[in-house]
């Protein structure tokens, strides 16, 4: 298997981009990538691109066809392929075009995400995210995906000693990343006070509990380490690769306030990089809502079971903790463009590798890691890079 | 929902019916083919279920999807069957009322309505027991 390094990353304004369609966000992701990595685009061997639901939010499948041709590459014939795992799907597309380079099939390729989910009514998106659970036996009874990630936010305040305002914190310390990064959706900071006046979701949820509604893309270029500094100085080395799976529904998991998948992807990952906790300098994690980010970071091992809202309130993961934890602002305050997520955490990780993360830069990081989560916890991605 | 997809699950929404492991013993809910554990050596059979249980966790929601807005607040809860299995369903009572821990039994209940003129779908909720 061949080392894999990021050569070139490229990512969009996230927000509610009515000007933009979805072949808009992802050519401006593309075009910001390949001009990163001084490339052409007739160099790239292949594409996988993370979506998910491009179907229900603007009625077109046969993604990867579309934007290899308004890529311009489609009298290229370059091989283009979508990948979809809900939430997840970046993350798994990042995956696939790892896999493609380690392999020796292909040399350069791009791994991007996109989804433009303002095309349609907010009743419609929330109805069509809910297909990342069992439409049958959750949505049909009318689960939503607010309300699935409340029940786990019940059983864990029942078990373990999280306060509701040590969850707020969660958002507070997001938005106050979000405003100190360029492309977030929400460039606002906030208070426990916020997130506890706004509107109820699901109960113990409030709006500032939850990710946004998002429009964006975001792309990365992957080649073999040997050839990476034919492209760019700072190439960044693709330590790990893992996913792993649970069950679709929230009812069947063997424990609610615990994503397996995360646990397993996170064990593998370090594993598969030869390093500790101790060595990671900083996490993108998958908060699609606070008590997500409370089961990551004690999924992934950062801190014990039970112990996530003290961690939180005592600062450690904030940009000068222990571990920084979603230094771009998180899915809550950069946003959640779903499928572009997974590739998002790639873009921040690899400019804060690179010393280029500005007013949100973790002085000298050298190892970062990215989780993405599809569904409630049925599918999760967890990537590990350095500095090459 | 297509009325398809919704009438070839009726007897397990309207009554419950799931399916059980003669191998093993697991009973399944929402019904399986298919026994996780025993796999090809698992024998699938019917099973009824007696339709109560206690409820594991809990969210009250306010903001739903289209088809269920004018229900809000309501009660969603993972419910804990007494064969084993849990499943989610809406709980019939007020926000207030329901709890971790708290015993339920099913009810046949009205659940969404497929846009004005479409198929009723019925299910099952669950009702505090006395």
């Amino acid at each position: 298997m061949r080392d894999v390094a990021v050569i070139g990353a490229g990512c969009t304004t996230f927000g509610e981009k009515w000007s933009s369609s979805f072949r808009d966000l992802f050519v401006e992701a593309g075009a910001l990538a390949l001009e990163d990595a001084h490339l052409s685009g007739e160099k790239i061997d292949a594409m996988y691109v993370g979506n998910m639901s491009a179907g229900r939010f603007i009625e077109q499948e046969h993604i990867g066809a579309l934007i290899a041709d308004y890529a311009g590459l489609a009298t290229h014939h370059m091989p283009s392929t979508r990948v979809e795992a809900a939430c997840a799907s970046g993350g798994l597309a990042f995956r696939q075009a790892v896999i493609a380079v380690a392999s020796g099939m292909e040399d350069i390729v791009v791994a991007a995400g996109v989804e433009k989910m303002t095309d349609v009514e907010p009743g419609a998106s929330t109805d069509t995210l809910t297909g990342a659970a069992d439409r049958e036996w959750e949505g049909f009874v009318g689960a939503t995906f607010p309300g699935l990630y409340a029940m786990i936010a019940t059983d864990y305040m029942h078990r373990y000693p999280l306060t509701r305002e040590q969850l707020a914190l969660v958002a507070v310390k997001n938005h106050y990343n979000g405003a100190r990064n360029p492309i977030a959706q929400f460039q606002q900071e906030i208070t426990i006070d916020t997130v506890l006046k706004s509107p109820m979701v699901a109960e113990p949820l409030r709006l500032f509990d939850c990710s946004p509604i998002t429009d964006g893309a975001a792309a990365v270029i992957v080649a073999p380490l040997e050839r990476a500094r034919e492209f760019t100085d700072t190439p960044i080395k693709v330590l790990a690769s893992a996913q792993a799976s649970d069950t679709i529904t929230l009812h069947d998991r063997r424990d609610i306030s615990t994503l397996d998948a995360s646990v397993v992807a996170g064990k593998w990952a370090l594993k598969m990089a030869r390093c500790t906790h101790k060595d990671i300098d900083l996490v993108e994690v998958h908060d699609c809502f606070s008590i997500a980010e409370i089961c990551a970071i004690e999924d992934l091992g950062f801190c014990k079971k039970g112990e996530a809202g003290k961690f939180t309130a005592d600062g450690e993961t904030a940009l000068n903790g222990t571990i920084p934890v979603n230094t771009s602002g998180g899915l809550k305050a950069c946003g959640h463009p779903v499928g572009a997520t997974g590739i998002k955490q790639v873009f921040e990780v690899v400019q804060q590798l690179r010393g280029e993360a500005g007013k949100r830069q973790i002085d000298g990081a050298k190892i970062g890691m990215t989780h993405n989560v599809g569904g409630t916890g049925a599918t999760v991605a967890v990537h590990i890079f350095g500095r090459a | 929902m297509s009325v398809a997809r919704f009438w070839r699950k009726i007897p397990h929404r309207y009554n419950m019916l799931g399916t059980k492991c003669e191998t093993c013993g697991r009973h399944f809910f929402p019904p399986r083919s298919f026994c996780p554990d025993c796999r090809r050596s698992g024998k699938i059979a019917d099973y009824k279920f007696a339709g109560t249980g206690t409820v594991v966790t809990y969210t009250v929601i306010h903001t739903a999807s289209e088809q269920f807005e004018k229900l809000t607040p309501y009660v969603l809860a993972i419910v804990e069957l007494d064969e084993g299995p849990r499943m989610t369903a809406q709980v019939v009572c007020r926000p207030d009322e329901v709890k971790i821990g708290m015993r339920v039994k099913r009810a046949f209940r009205r659940i969404a309505t497929d846009g004005e003129s479409g198929v009723i779908h019925y299910g099952t909720k669950f009702v505090p027991v006395e």
